[in-house]
């Protein structure tokens, strides 16, 4: 058995959670989140947390289940909507949320795992999210000035990813969009825990194909019961045999 | 009379380029994806990580694995790649998606955009909107020209707090388009929907603009 292999959800997380803690969890909407860590995370009880990740859920399902469960003292997070929870508890002021640009937020969790402390970026430049910070101009290849806003890099005590495949040495691979904010949450914390729908043996995923590099992963667990709930399902109509002739 | 939805998304489709990758807004924006002319290469791109966006996928086949910006199933095509949150915003911020479409609440006549919150009231947040209008070289936005209640929403300064500052070059709206440019060069009226006269888009109109009709 592989040091990184553990039996479930709650044993991966036993012994490393505590109160006030910080955790990245991976996904966008519900498309490619941690359901067992994420459940697990739920039932350790652990409180005052601070969540970072695109979403929080959505009503009922993924990060909504700590929510609800109030174990959240404050979020980082692109977008918030379709969470009744947790528009109750920002608006009371029970939650506090930080909200970043996507692109922002996906850049300062790669940055806090690439060991760069700030950088520098036009996002945000003049609004609401440029309050308070350091902002400065870079010229740009016609020699015209942009202003730039900086912004810090983000780690985490505990980071839980979802992937679709790892071998026994936790090098991971993603499927689809499923893979969205888990690759760089993956390099951000301080232990990350990874859930796979197949563990396989090393060897037998290609190496030239690895998303995420085994290093980066310290824990491994493989996932059950996967719900999979698709906020808006959308399709169209099958052609009729006439037209698809 | 005003343009409809579709109309407003055709006349947003006249800005594809042959070659182009192009980002799309939910809403009206969305709708141009089915309106790419023939014979003509479009990638789409979808911020939570892929290139080359197929249409919506046949009922029962749909893929929790595979959704767009809005959540909502899609499928990949032969040319698809898939990627990392991180490398999708490098695209964007790194100026390599060559247009935006997107949705506004308002719009003022040195180009700044607001559609991401409005005060006292609940905020989702601005997902990718802040990114891809500080990244993306030709930002066209595409909105009613009046509020519900019938005031404006291009202005002369936008009253609701910015998703960018100095970010829109085109604005589409269901009574005229503008061209602005966003370097602070002032604002062109360059079509006007049939039946619309210039005084009555002058009255529910803010924002100053010159006619280039």
């Amino acid at each position: 058995m592989s040091r990184k292999i553990y039996p479930d959800a709650a044993s991966a997380l036993a012994g490393i959670t505590f109160d006030g803690m910080t955790v990245m969890s991976g996904g966008f909407g519900l498309s490619g989140i941690p359901e067992n860590l994420i459940v697990a995370l739920r039932d350790s009880g652990a409180k005052d947390l601070t969540v970072i990740g695109n979403n929080v859920g959505c009503d009922g399902h993924g990060m909504w289940l700590v929510l609800a469960n109030n174990q959240i003292r404050k979020v980082l997070a692109s977008y918030v909507g379709e969470n009744k929870i947790l528009e109750q508890r920002y608006m009371t002021g029970e939650i506090e949320i930080e909200f970043n640009p996507q692109g922002t937020l996906a850049e300062r969790i790669r940055a806090g795992g690439a060991g760069i402390p700030a950088f520098y970026t036009r996002t945000g430049y003049g609004t609401k999210v440029a309050e308070g910070k350091e902002t400065r101009q870079f010229p740009n290849p016609d020699g015209t000035l942009d202003w730039y806003v900086m912004e810090t890099g983000l780690t985490a005590d505990i980071a839980l990813v979802k992937a679709w495949k790892a071998d026994t040495e936790g090098n991971l691979v993603y499927r689809k969009t499923a893979r969205n904010f888990n690759p760089m949450i993956a390099t951000a914390g301080r232990i990350t825990i990874a859930e796979v729908e197949e563990i396989v043996e090393v060897g037998e995923l290609d190496p030239n194909q690895i998303h995420t590099p085994g290093i980066f992963v310290q824990r491994l667990i493989k996932g059950t019961n996967y719900v999979k709930h698709i906020e808006r399902v959308t399709t169209r109509p099958r052609p009729t045999s006439q037209e698809s002739n | 009379m005003a343009w409809t939805r579709e109309q407003m998304a055709a006349r947003a489709a006249k800005e594809l380029r042959d070659g182009y990758y192009v980002n799309l807004g939910i809403g009206i924006p969305t709708l141009v994806a089915n309106m790419i002319p023939d014979g003509m290469t479009v990638t789409l791109q979808s911020e939570n990580g892929m290139l080359g966006m197929g249409p919506f996928p046949y009922e029962g086949e749909q893929d929790a694995d595979l959704i767009n910006a809005g959540k909502q199933t899609i499928t990949e095509l032969p040319q698809t790649s898939y990627f990392s949150s991180a490398d999708s915003f490098g695209m964007i911020r790194g100026g390599h998606i060559q247009l935006s479409i997107l949705g506004g609440m308002q719009v003022d006549e040195k180009g700044d955009l607001a559609n991401w919150m409005v005060p006292g009231k609940m905020i989702k947040g601005m997902g990718g909107a802040m990114d891809l209008v500080a990244g993306v070289p030709r930002v066209v936005v595409v909105m009613d020209h009046r509020e519900k209640g019938g005031d404006p929403k291009f202005l002369k300064a936008c009253t609701l707090p910015l998703t960018g500052k100095g970010v829109v070059d085109l604005l589409i709206t269901d009574l005229a388009v503008f061209e602005i440019d966003r370097r602070g060069g002032g604002v062109k009226l360059t079509e006007l929907a049939d039946g619309v006269t210039l005084d009555e888009l002058r009255a529910c109109t803010g924002a100053a603009f010159t006619v280039a009709l």
